[in-house]
């Protein structure tokens, strides 16, 4: 995560692009699994009906959410849950670490939470001498490499099996060369029993809470955030507050949508309902903000707190597919999380919004329907506005804002660029131009449209 | 407080109301003619569960004690199956007591055609670790009891109270090395499901 920062999504697409027969396969791979949700959303005949439901479902949500909040504060209260609430990610991990200080607990199992990722609890735990192992494979995998997930569905997508293996080779203990994906998985199965068997802690994300019971639904292929919570004497769940849905019938809506558009399976393994705790144990839920409801009070962008976090965005981009997860430094990577890192922090992550071909393919595939590549093009804009523009976008802008703003220069730029075009190609087909690395550039023409028009007016006329 | 912050930043940001849509069309959307169990049948299969149409519990018990060495700790959750432990009697013990559990057997009255999720409570369950921490998990539902989609599903739950409640569609599984899919992640290996 620490070199992330330093660098902006062209350089590291690059770093990324060195390697081109992984960039093919990452490609290759992602479309699969896009290809796999279009096959699962065809078997529906209602697949739209329900898109634009789960849409409407948001949108109230959005409209309500305060009272939504409340209430559902108050219903998991009398379910005997324990509720707390969060302004940002310091005080979401503050809460969380003295959650597990109070008991003297130091080891934590967690099952994927993306917002745990945004509010970087695992590096703040570790700094306060709790060990936080998560049990989600994938998140296994990049945690034992000392990396973020680079997917929020498929978290490990970016590394090949024989990486696993020389990772699992190193910390569990597997045979060396060892890459055959059953067999790793049963070394982490093993590892990870003995894991869930003795912590007395877990956290897990939260995909759906319902207002009108005060229950929250988290969803696995795995099973392991049930593992962790039932087997824990205390199961804190961290949820952001667009994470609210408004009665229990509406997750037959969205699990409908989630993993449809995910991966292609008509439902997830487990989705599993917590309303009340165990007998002798804890359930704490933390309710976290942390921009949130900022992003609410901006217009053009609150369709993006609709998100379920399906990936399908994700596995569509061709930016994406080509740059990896890694290039776009923030926790939630792809065109949805370029929309909601901006609103964290504009001038960091300026550069995620023009991380995008406007395609629109992604808000073709969302099953909330969040007109995506809009928003990414208007963030665009209030970024230029605000100054944040990316680095290398600000020099050839000034250059065209100008360029365009007086017609001689208009046609003089033109008229050069036409000229360099055709006698020195080189000037333009360099690594000083970042239009041209990864690209062809064109021939230019000739004459310009002006030129081309003066004339056959000329022509015309006589 | 935070509590308060936000709640107030909420309010003051939200957009103004907007009313939730219709439901009804979705609950309403059923092929009367489809034939739920095949459809479930293919599904789950699909899903990667073992799918046995049985005549009684006799047959249940034959195919269990074909599928498993005799000794092994099975634990079962229907009275008709009394030759394993009862889930009743070990309820209230400590979960981790059930690490050995080579195999758990539990009923549902709900399957929902359209994904093969099977519908389970923490009353089925007896205790909320069982189906999970059990190296194979066997689910006993009767014909009549599957809806075709997650809208009848949920019509059909209800406002019923429920501690824990989970839809289970298959045996664990996990795709995350270079998306091969395999089967026993964490839950259960396999998942056998008897409908009678
Ligand atoms: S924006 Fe839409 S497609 Fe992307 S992750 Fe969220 S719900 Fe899925």
């Amino acid at each position: 995560m620490s070199t992330a920062t330093t660098k902006d999504h062209p350089h590291l697409a690059a770093d990324f692009n060195r390697d081109e027969p992984r960039v093919n396969w990452h490609d290759e791979t992602l479309w699969w699994v896009r290809a796999k949700r279009d096959i699962a959303a065809h078997k529906l005949p209602e697949w739209e009906l329900l898109r634009e439901t789960a849409s409407q479902i948001k949108f109230n949500v959005l409209s309500n959410l305060s009272a939504y909040l409340e209430q559902f504060e108050a219903n998991a209260a009398k379910n005997g849950i324990i509720v707390h609430w969060a302004a940002d990610a310091a005080e979401h991990n503050q809460i969380v670490h003295s959650l597990l200080e109070q008991r003297g607990i130091t080891k934590m199992v967690k099952s994927k939470s993306m917002l745990t990722e945004e509010c970087h609890l695992n590096e703040y735990l570790k700094e306060h001498g709790i060990d936080v192992i998560d049990s989600d494979l994938g998140e296994r995998i990049v945690q034992l490499a000392n990396e973020p997930p680079s997917h929020i569905v498929l978290p490990c997508i970016h590394k090949k099996k024989e990486e696993i293996g020389d990772i699992f080779h190193e910390h569990l203990g597997s045979a060396k060369g060892e890459s055959d994906p059953k067999i790793l998985t049963e070394t982490a199965r093993q590892h990870l029993r003995e894991v869930f068997l003795t912590r007395r802690a877990a956290l897990t994300g939260v995909n759906f809470a319902v207002a009108e019971t005060g229950e929250f639904v988290i969803c696995t292929n795995e099973g392991n955030a049930d593992m962790g919570a039932h087997l824990a004497e205390i199961h804190i769940a961290s949820m952001g507050i667009e994470k609210i849905i408004p009665e229990r019938k509406h997750l037959g809506v969205f699990l409908r949508l989630l993993t449809r558009s995910a991966t292609g399976q008509p439902i997830t393994t487990y989705s599993s309902h917590f309303s009340k705790p165990q007998d002798g144990t804890e359930i704490h839920i933390v309710i976290v903000d942390n921009g949130r409801s900022i992003q609410l009070g901006r217009e053009d962008f609150r369709n993006s707190l609709k998100c379920i976090r399906c990936g399908a965005c994700m596995n569509t981009c061709p930016v994406y597919r080509k740059s990896g997860g890694h290039s776009y430094h923030t926790a939630v990577a792809g065109p949805i999380g370029s929309i909601l890192a901006p609103n964290l922090d504009m001038k960091k992550y300026a550069d995620l919004p023009f991380a995008s071909t406007l395609c629109g393919s992604c808000s073709n595939v969302c099953p909330v329907k969040i007109d995506i590549h809009d928003q990414l093009y208007k963030w665009r804009q209030v970024i230029v506005k605000e100054g944040y523009s990316p680095k290398t976008k600000t020099l050839a802008m000034k250059a065209m804002a100008l360029t365009l703003a007086s017609p001689t220069l208009y046609r003089m730029g033109g008229k050069t660029g036409r000229l360099v075009f055709k006698y020195v190609p080189f000037a333009v087909n360099n690594k000083l131009n970042p239009w041209y690395n990864q690209r062809e550039m064109p021939k230019a023409p000739d004459e310009s449209f002006g030129e081309w028009y003066a004339k056959r007016k000329g022509a015309k006329n006589s | 407080m935070s509590r308060e912050k936000i709640l107030a930043a909420v309010k003051f940001n939200q957009p103004a109301a907007n009313p939730l849509p219709d439901m009804e069309v979705l609950n309403t959307l059923t092929d009367v003619r489809t034939d739920l169990v095949s459809k479930y049948k293919t599904i789950a299969t699909g899903g990667g569960s073992f799918v046995y149409e049985v005549s009684g519990f006799d047959e249940i018990k034959t195919i269990i004690n074909n599928e498993f060495k005799p000794g092994v700790k099975i634990i079962s959750a229907l009275n008709e199956l009394s030759d394993y432990i009862y889930a009743d009697t070990v309820k209230h013990e400590d979960g981790h007591n059930f690490a050995d559990v080579e195999l758990t057997v539990l009923r549902t009255n709900l399957g929902v055609a359209e994904n093969g999720a099977l519908w389970l409570t923490e009353k089925e369950m007896g205790s909320r670790v069982l189906p999970f921490i059990a190296q194979h998990l066997a689910v006993v539902i009767g014909k009549d009891d599957f809806v075709p989609t997650m809208a009848q599903a949920y019509q059909t739950i209800g406002d019923a109270g429920y501690g824990y409640g989970s839809f289970i569609s298959g045996p664990s599984k996990t795709a995350d090395i270079e998306q091969s899919l395999v089967i026993g992640a964490h839950g259960p290996r396999s998942l056998s499901v008897f409908i009678l």
